[in-house]
């Protein structure tokens, strides 16, 4: 079972766990990862992170990087949930929840799916200091990632 | 046919989604016609390399692409989720 979620509104990792566990007993293994809006490196000041998305694509691309997960490493239950709009640091970005039987199957599943949604789902972030509001640039790093999951989608 | 523009982009054309009437055949066409048509295009896409497309929601490889049926045309930056 997949779970795509795209909303303003926080979440609540613990609820989203237990909701899991409660639902069936034949799980092993849960990981959640969660990603947050962290401060430069330098230094500027973040004080404002926007995101936007493709309504309709996203949620298409999201739902495709979680099924071939799924079938690649078998996992029981797959949860994305991506926030959009304003962001500050410290919040919540995104959350990668994966259950399985086993831990190698939740681990690769999440591992997959973050390499795959950074790239390939369509999301944009706009970083705002007091002075400056400048549109994120996609990392190569990011990108050469994918080339270590074999055949590119 | 519909054409979406999002993040930068967006910004520099100025709207977000806009409905044109158009006879290209391949996104290459398609841009071929939105900057001659105005300056904003021209600026906004003087650098299609750096760009993606999605035809009907899906992300095509390059902009040799058909369009032809197709309904919704979507431009922008590389993605930058997570």
């Amino acid at each position: 079972m997949i779970e795509i979620q795209l909303q303003t509104d926080d979440f609540e990792i613990g609820a989203e766990q237990k909701t899991v566990r409660k639902r069936s007993f034949d799980i092993g293994a849960l990981i959640a990862f969660v990603g947050l809006v962290r401060d430069f490196e330098d230094e500027r000041k973040l004080v404002e992170m926007q995101v936007e998305y493709y309504p309709g694509m996203t949620e298409r691309e999201l739902l495709k990087i979680c099924n071939e997960a799924k079938k690649r490493w078998d996992s029981h239950f797959i949860k994305v949930i991506h926030r959009y709009g304003n962001l500050c640091l410290g919040d919540q970005i995104v959350m990668v929840m994966v259950a399985s039987k086993h831990r190698k199957s939740a681990f690769n599943s999440a591992d997959y799916i973050m390499d795959y949604l950074k790239s390939r789902a369509p999301f944009w972030k706009k970083e705002s200091t007091l002075k400056t509001k400048k549109w994120v640039i996609a990392k190569k790093s990011d990108e050469d990632l994918l080339a270590n999951w074999g055949t590119s989608k | 046919m519909k054409i979406l523009y999002f993040s930068w982009l967006r910004e520099r054309i100025g709207v977000p989604s806009e409905n044109i009437e158009t006879s290209a055949l391949t996104v290459n066409e398609l841009l071929s016609e939105l900057i001659l048509s105005d300056m904003r295009y021209k600026e906004a896409f003087s650098n299609p390399v750096s760009l993606r497309v999605a035809i009907d929601q899906e992300l095509a490889n390059d902009f040799s692409a058909s369009i032809v049926g197709a309904s919704e045309i979507a431009f922008f930056p590389p993605m930058t989720g997570g």
